[in-house]
């Protein structure tokens, strides 16, 4: 039997001993002996939000599919575990061999939102790997990181060795096999980084500097090692459908975030929103095909015994064939009882219908994202939702008896106005009256419940947005003050809720969404102050990052609220998107004219991603809206 | 057709809870391709009910749950398919078709046994073994017992049935912390109303004689769940299936 890194007191006192215990259905077991590569993969944060990310099960899937290669996972401790560790002095270990970390010949990190940078160091430091990548000995795992973050890497690229950039699919057996031939041939750890650092792809921190103006911003970068690129290109998956895709994924005991099969349907979007970054580095959007989706669809219920299956996309309605697709999957799950759950789904006659097929007489609740309150600046933000568009699928939804709708706003978009924000009041009111029109009174079951839901817009690298300069605080709160005065201003108030996100956590994610190597520094001391888990608000210490500012010397305000000129070099320009920056430009002035852009399948923008010459830079253009 | 299903739980598998052994019974009979049954109305259900709850920590080779399938199936089959379904830590111990006179799993249950064992006897005198069996031996132990309408007095003696000390041998791998050491067999009433934990029972006895258990000192085991005889001698109880 497995011996676990735990000992049964310390997991009789730790919430959900699950987390710890490996052993679920289909993870990966191998014989050590018969390994040539140990690879850890870590999502950093707590055991049910890691689980339920697909990016990690892809990787898993296809790593443990080479022979000499075995992966384990790895997440956060939450902090009662992580005390305990500290104070007892255990290493931190995977979940499968229950072997320490710091025995690993890698540990990959995917990084996917900016507030689980503390939660980096906290693998490092209780893994007992050095926290800063230029303290590492041949002794420590190559630290590799990857996921959207990493396409500005600049504020935590001091805790990496190797930085992954783009789809994981494409680079890892160069990399593992560059990484066989240089430890057989006793190569050190900085002659295998160098060698690394040629491969497509492959971002090596340490092998380049910056300087800087005296305003601040990025005079120049230099390679220190000649004949290592420039510029670093993302990994793309050319060939969607034939790329590994896991047909066993593991099945948690605990019930997790994502408790279902994901069926990724396709990657990429063709929608362009200007504030949207995934819109963005996931370009051109590829369509998986029908039967290898159907195939998959089948065989992962039957490996994993999951009661649900959810459709994985951006925009699950531009997805081809989906109306296709959805009658296989009704039929299979009419049979075996498994519910189909639908996101981002655009709510037209087709969907209702739809979601009717699969969820019965439950009606769920409806979710629209307009994002904007005014016309005006759905077309700044490229947002093609009409009002028309979302009063008609209301009503559509109303008649066939749903009665609760959520709508999803942000506040702080560039070139917003305070009519902007009161729209957002009046179109949830406009929603609210058009329910009590279109369902006459005998024929009401409940209240029209609404739920409007305001997030604090954080500008992003790779989007045309990156120019613009973000709100403050005292925006975003006096914005949302706006919003509630608006909305409770309305005749059918009673009918509609507010919620709204908190304002510090919005700021700090903006300071690290374009920040540059200037944060590694603050970033390490907030987490030796104990800063981590910043993504759980309950965790989150605005005033101890505040005073780490002030300690570091930098100021916040440069990397959130500054007007960017348009030929400012930014820490992420070392990077090919796949978008161009004249691309991005352009859009960014079409924002300021509020001009729509067509999306992908309508007319090429000439974005740059037609050089991939794969997805739907090879359809013919303009037959579809 | 309804079927019980007798299974084992050790190893990292005492981790898991009651909840969470269920959603991963209901999904091994997915995986397991186990024609079973659903239950009528808006969001159908596995009919699936389980004998009695383990806590978390507790190992046990006599857990059950009963099943109603669509569509009958050989009993070895049905056992060969699910454990090909399990992980480690849990076993298909024996699958029993039921008549349908037979009533479901849980309001079967009279009596559970387990086995109790230390991590350490280090916080113990030395005639321990002495004195718990003479607090037993006692008439009566009133206590209060927690219950969902607040507290009330018992006899607890009237739900301890059986209370031994036995050595805790090799055997056992299942209560391999406490393996070498002697421990307590206790049978114990385990039906829906008069439910008594052995760790209650331990903690009652301990502080009788004036020992304070250390957290986390105790290892369980439950050894069987058992069925009331008609005769209603406890001495004819048996094992579920």
């Amino acid at each position: 039997m497995r011996k676990l890194a735990l000992q049964d007191e310390i997991l009789m006192q730790v919430e959900k001993p699950a987390r710890y215990i490996g052993n679920e259905v289909n993870a990966v077991m191998k014989n050590k002996e018969e390994i040539a590569i140990r690879f850890a993969m870590c999502f950093p944060d707590v055991y049910e939000i890691g689980m339920s990310h697909l990016g990690i099960q892809i990787l898993y899937d296809m790593l443990n599919g080479f022979e000499d290669v075995w992966c384990e996972r790895v997440y956060s401790p939450w902090v009662d575990l992580d005390q305990i560790m500290r104070k007892e002095k255990i290493p931190l270990f995977a979940l499968e061999s229950q072997d320490p970390i710091k025995n690993f010949d890698f540990l990959g990190i995917t990084i996917q939102y900016e507030m689980c940078y503390t939660n980096i160091l906290q693998i490092l430091d209780l893994s007992g790997i050095p926290l800063m990548a230029k303290d590492r000995t041949e002794a420590d795992p190559i630290v590799i990181g990857g996921g959207p973050c990493t396409y500005n890497p600049e504020p935590f690229c001091d805790f990496f060795d190797l930085i992954y950039i783009g789809e994981g699919e494409t680079r890892y057996r160069e990399l593992l096999d560059l990484y066989l031939s240089c430890k057989n041939g006793n190569k050190s750890r900085k002659s295998f980084l160098e060698a690394a650092a040629m491969i497509p792809g492959i971002y090596v921190p340490s092998l380049y500097e910056v300087t800087y103006k005296e305003d601040g911003t990025i005079a120049e970068r230099i390679p220190l090692v000649p004949g290592i690129p420039a510029v670093i290109a993302k990994e793309m998956v050319r060939e969607i459908s034939q790329s590994c895709y896991p047909k066993k994924p593991v099945v948690p005991f605990i019930k997790v975030t994502q408790d279902r099969v994901v069926l990724e349907i396709q990657r990429g979007c063709i929608r362009g929103c200007r504030f949207c970054q995934a819109g963005q580095l996931y370009r051109p959007v590829r369509e998986r095909d029908l039967e290898m989706l159907e195939q998959y669809a089948v065989e992962m219920l039957d490996n994993t015994g999951h009661e649900e299956i959810s459709l994985s996309s951006l925009s699950s309605s531009d997805y081809s064939k989906l109306p296709e697709l959805l009658d296989f999957l009704i039929e299979k799950c009419n049979e075996k009882r498994i519910n189909i759950s639908l996101p981002s789904l655009r709510i037209d006659a087709f969907s209702l219908d739809v979601m009717n097929k699969v969820q019965d007489v439950k009606k769920s609740s409806l979710t629209f994202a307009p994002e904007a309150g005014s016309q005006r600046l759905r077309n700044v933000i490229n947002k093609g939702l009409t009002k028309e568009v979302i009063l008609e699928g209301a009503k559509m939804a109303f008649e066939g008896g749903w009665t609760r709708v959520k709508l999803y706003f942000m506040l702080g978009l560039p070139f917003e106005t305070s009519e902007d924000i009161r729209e957002i009041g009046e179109l949830c009111n406009e929603i609210a009256a058009l329910f009590y029109d279109t369902v006459p009174k005998e024929k009401r079951t409940s209240r029209i419940q609404i739920v409007a839901s305001t997030s604090f817009f954080v500008p992003k690298p790779f989007t045309p947005f990156q120019w613009a300069p973000q709100n403050t605080k005292e925006d975003f709160l006096e914005k949302a003050y706006q919003t509630k005065q608006s909305i409770i201003s309305q005749l059918n108030q009673k009918s509609i809720k507010y919620n709204w996100h908190e304002a510090d956590a919005s700021v700090m994610e903006g300071i690290f969404a374009r920040g540059d190597r200037r944060l590694n520094q603050v970033i390490l001391r907030a987490y030796q102050k104990s800063c981590m888990y910043d993504a759980w608000s309950e965790y989150y210490h605005n005033d101890v990052w505040l005073k780490t500012f002030e300690e570091c010397g930098v100021d916040p305000d440069f990397y959130t609220i500054r007007q960017r000129e348009e030929t400012e070099i930014f820490p992420w320009d070392f990077i090919d998107c796949g978008v161009t920056r004249q691309f991005l430009l352009r859009e960014w002035h079409r924002a300021q004219q509020a001009v729509v852009t067509p999306n992908c399948r309508m007319a090429c923008q000439g974005c740059g991603a037609g050089r991939y010459q794969t997805g739907v830079c090879l359809e013919r253009k303009g037959q579809e809206q | 057709m309804k079927v019980r299903i007798k299974f084992s739980k050790y190893g990292p598998m005492k981790f898991i809870g009651h909840l969470d052994v269920m959603r991963y019974f209901q999904k091994a009979i997915r995986r397991a391709g186990i024609d079973i049954a659903y239950s009528e109305g808006f969001s159908p259900h596995q009919i699936m009910s389980f004998a009695a709850p383990l806590s978390v920590g507790y190992t046990s080779e006599g857990e059950y749950f009963d099943i109603e399938l669509r569509t009958p199936m050989e009993e070895e089959e049905l056992q060969k398919r699910l454990q090909g379904a399990m992980v480690e830590g849990i076993d298909i111990l024996k699958v029993q078709n039921l008549p349908e006179s037979e009533g479901n799993a849980m309001a079967s249950v009279q009596a559970a046994s387990y086995l109790a064992g230390f991590r350490s006897l280090s916080f113990l005198p030395e005639d321990w073994e002495d004195r718990l069996l003479a607090f037993y031996n006692t008439p009566t132990i009133p206590v209060n017992k927690k219950t969902k309408r607040g507290e009330k007095e018992i006899d607890l003696k009237e739900s301890i049935y059986r209370f031994e000390i036995r050595e805790i041998t090799e055997k056992c791998a299942l209560l391999e912390a406490a393996a070498g050491h002697k421990g307590i067999y206790m049978l114990l009433n385990a039906s829906s109303g008069g439910n008594i934990k052995p760790s209650f029972v331990m903690e009652t006895f301990l502080a009788a004689i004036g020992v304070t258990l250390p957290e986390y000192g105790l290892v369980i085991h439950r050894v069987e769940t058992c069925k009331a005889s008609e005769t209603g001698e406890i001495g004819d109880w048996k094992a579920l299936i």
